[in-house]
């Protein structure tokens, strides 16, 4: 099959497909196929992936949710949940950020532009598997990673595959220094590659059965070294690459600290890799891998922040500019929750705080701190900065439908994170809760109930975010309707910064 | 116990920590140290993609003490705390010995709470309102979720306020329970009671037994085959609590009522599990609760009729018995007793 007919097979990517068609000119022109899939299905993604986190919500507020099905259970619909929005709606985001990026940044086409469009539609294929798979039963256990063995082969090749064009297109690249959103976006392609295999070693059973090769505290730790570096490579060296382009592209203002983003960048890649143990505070893991957990994951504090500081101090001089301009406020919203959640995130490994946080809902209210603010914000920024570029269009169709979305999105993180925070307090404490006879001052039943309001909070903050979701698909359909796929044209390098 | 399969990794373990931690902070000084660049306007010089710039300002100063402040604590703590490989650090610290220390505390601080029950007998103790203000509390962390908060029970989980008893309801026996649990087990019984018809006769002679609704010829029918089902439950199926037999003639069911539950006891048989708590609870607080447990069935008046007041705590609060699995035992209040 060529990539002509590859390419005109998916709706909205015709001139694509010419660009590839006249050869000898492509080259001059930018290859946004898989950037425009990858695009308009992170949004689609994003909305069925906040969609399942809405449901189980719901469930946990009003268990009756649950309808009694094995399929729409809780323990199902969690995992679909997670993989949709994690993998889905981010991974879609990074895919295409990081080829439309590495393309910009390095001044020249996709290398391998077939490869890409294959990555496009077995990364598709991948999540089309987790969306049957998940709810029917079949998973490997492991959270984050619950697909089983042909999926995880599947992933494997379409991560090579990924790897190959990015680091393929840099090698190719036509300025002579690599941009340090590519750094982040390389170390994210890189080290998920390693972290996947690594993690989802098993023996397989059957098509869709297979035991973990790690039994016991080690494959706890395996599951934890790989589940905190998902966040930390997938979720923020991925996301950082995305705030490195997108921040100084919209605020049009130059990137504040060139020897602040080496440091930082170094310093979260060593940090990040260690941090993993936090997970596992006060279980059977031996005391030194749960001290080196903590003591890294306290570093990595300041690495954090430097990305943070960094991307901030970028709008230093066009602050003004936040009065009108809604998706510098998304990209501005991401940075702080991105700050604030890299504070906590510190905190709660240390062990005495832990004690209080772990197993509550505080820990779900950290990660959607940083997911729903920093993730999220980041790539709906990024996404309304990218879909009129991507169709030829100066703007997206409406502003003021941005505008919405970006007060729901808001209002929903705010209410979703406090409440989990005062929930998840609730619990430690009511679990922690002692009488002089030894017994414990509050049952079980008495935690649920106090936590139940919570639930309920929570479960609203949610359908306000999918509901800007819902806004935000409509209007990059809109706008996708209303211009045309365009080809970008290559400009000129400037001449003392062509390579070699 | 050793965490390391050789002598190498220690070594490894702690070259890569402190390398990691030095680095860090070699790097931070280094990169601070790096002079402006040449160009005039302070950037890099560089340009992506048209218009992207980067400056070189130096690094916040309060970040970069932020970053020496957490590097500092961290080598610290690994000084102090074990962390490098198996050094055991300054303080011999263990999170074994801090639980061990913990625990013993605790029971030194609880050992003159439970003394005054030692040597009360447990009719005492259930009169004693103290006791039975901690036996109420080990009762709903510990037994309600299975139990239920009214001890009443639910399907396959046994009623605690009535007088039937599976393993006998004396205090001694309660404590027997609670301390080591029980493992019920009946075999499949269909083979040795005959075929289909014979099971569906011995299903209706019980049922006869405790005068519930039955086929009397099938009952009839039944009887002999019912020899089978004797050696455990007793020739008249009044049960053997030395074996942990239910009684089959009090219209209690533990398992479900009715032809069919029956049927199916018979042909698959049922393992049913309480698990023992000791470990879980200490012996004084097991015997606070065994008589808090006893007293359910044993309050003035004595009757078959429970008549002790349910215990209640804002467990049995409503409003949240859809929320917890615990909770919907409360609404299933008793055995099915039809």
């Amino acid at each position: 099959m060529s990539a002509n007919t590859i390419a005109t097979a998916a709706p909205g990517a015709i001139l694509g497909a010419s660009a590839v068609k006249t050869g000898a000119v492509s080259t001059s022109f930018y290859d946004d196929y898989a950037v425009r899939n990858f695009t308009i299905m992170a949004v689609v993604w994003g909305v069925v992936g906040m969609l399942m986190g809405v449901v189980i919500a719901s469930q946990l507020a009003f268990p009756e949710l649950n309808l009694g099905i094995s399929w729409t259970s809780f323990g199902r619909l969690r995992p679909l949940h997670t993989n949709l929005v994690i993998f889905a709606f981010g991974g879609c985001a990074l895919f295409a950020t990081s080829y439309y990026v590495v393309q910009r940044t390095s001044q020249t086409r996709l290398r391998f532009p077939l490869l890409s469009r294959y990555t496009f539609w077995g990364y598709q294929a991948v999540i089309v598997a987790a969306i049957i798979t998940l709810p029917l039963g079949y998973t490997s256990g492991k959270e984050y990673a619950e697909l089983e063995w042909p999926i995880d082969i599947l992933l494997l090749i379409v991560w090579v595959m990924y790897g190959t064009v990015f680091f393929g297109t840099i090698a190719a690249r036509k300025v002579k220094h690599i941009y340090v959103a590519n750094w982040f976006y390389g170390a994210f392609i890189l080290v998920v590659a390693i972290l996947h295999i690594v993690n989802s070693m098993a023996i397989p059973a059957e098509i869709f059965k297979s035991y973990s090769v790690y039994a016991g505290v080690q494959d706890a730790m395996i599951q934890w070294w790989y589940g905190h570096n998902a966040v930390g490579f997938f979720l923020t060296a991925g996301f950082l690459g995305m705030m490195y382009y997108f921040v100084p592209k919209q605020a049009e203002r130059p990137v504040y600290s060139y020897r602040l983003s080496i440091v930082h960048f170094w310093g979260l890649i060593f940090t990040y890799m260690w941090a993993g143990s936090h997970h596992l505070h006060y279980t059977a893991l031996p005391d030194w891998t749960q001290s080196v957990g903590m003591v890294l994951s306290l570093i990595l504090l300041a690495p954090s922040w430097g990305g943070m500081i960094n991307g901030m101090m970028t709008m230093s001089g066009a602050w003004h500019k936040l009065r009108d301009d809604p998706i510098l406020r998304f990209l501005i919203v991401s940075l702080s929750f991105y700050g604030m959640s890299t504070f906590e995130g510190p905190m709660m490994a240390i062990k005495t705080v832990n004690a209080l946080s772990h197993y509550t809902d505080w820990t779900i209210g950290h990660v959607h701190s940083g997911a729903l603010g920093w993730v999220g914000f980041i790539t709906m920024g990024s996404i309304y900065f990218l879909v009129p570029r991507l169709y030829g269009l100066k703007q997206m169709y409406s502003k003021k439908a941005i505008e919405i979305h970006f007060w729901l999105a808001t209002i929903g993180v705010v209410l979703y994170i406090t409440a989990m925070w005062i929930s998840g307090i609730t619990a430690g404490l009511m679990w922690g809760a002692i009488n002089d006879d030894g017994t414990l001052t509050y049952t079980f039943v008495e935690g649920v109930k106090a936590a139940h309001p919570f639930y309920i909070i929570r479960m609203l903050g949610g359908l306000l975010y999918l509901g800007g979701m819902v806004i935000m698909l409509w209007n990059v359909l809109k706008t996708a309707s209303l211009g045309q796929p365009v080809r970008v044209a290559i400009p000129a390098s400037h001449a003392h910064h062509v390579h070699a | 116990m050793s965490d390391f399969t050789s002598s190498f990794w220690p070594y490894f373990i702690s070259f890569i920590v402190l390398g990691g931690i030095f680095g860090c902070l070699i790097l931070l000084f280094m990169t601070s140290k790096v002079k402006q660049m040449s160009t005039t306007d302070n950037t890099t010089g560089h340009v992506y993609d048209e218009d992207i710039v980067e400056m070189n300002n130096p690094m916040p100063r309060w970040w970069m003490w932020l970053f020496v402040i957490t590097c500092v604590f961290g080598l610290a703590y690994l000084v102090i705390y074990p962390g490098l490989g198996t050094y055991k650090g300054l303080k011999n610290w263990t999170s074994k010995q801090e639980y061990e220390q913990e625990i013993e505390a605790s029971k030194q601080k609880l050992a003159p709470v439970y003394a005054r029950f030692a040597n009360m007998t447990p009719q005492d103790i259930a009169n004693d309102k103290k006791a039975m203000a901690i036996g109420e509390r080990l009762f709903m962390n510990n037994c309600s979720l299975c139990h239920g908060s009214d001890a009443r029970g639910s399907k396959g989980f046994p009623n605690l306020t009535d007088q039937d008893w599976i393993h006998g309801g004396s205090p001694e026996k309660i404590k027997e329970t609670i301390t080591h649990g029980r493992h019920g087990m009946m075999p499949p019984m269909a083979a040795a009671v005959g075929n289909a018809e014979d099971v569906k006769n011995v299903a209706n002679y019980v049922l006869s037994l405790s005068n519930s609704k039955h086929d009397i010829n099938r009952a009839k029918l039944g009887k002999e085959k019912f020899a089978a089902c004797a050696a455990c439950h007793g020739a008249e199926g009044k049960g053997n609590q030395m074996i942990g037999a239910p009684n089959l003639s009090d219209n209690i069911w533990l398992h479900g009522y009715g032809e069919a539950a029956i049927i199916e006891r018979i042909n698959l048989g049922k393992d049913n599990q309480m698990p023992a708590q000791e470990g879980r609870l200490t012996p004084e607080q097991i015997n606070v609760l065994a008589s808090y447990v006893w007293r359910f069935s044993n309050t003035q008046p004595p009757a078959n009729v429970p008549t002790v007041k349910p215990p209640v705590t804002a467990a049995v609060d409503t409003g949240l018995v859809s929320t917890a699995a615990a909770a919907t035992a409360i609404t299933n209040t008793a055995v099915e007793t039809k």
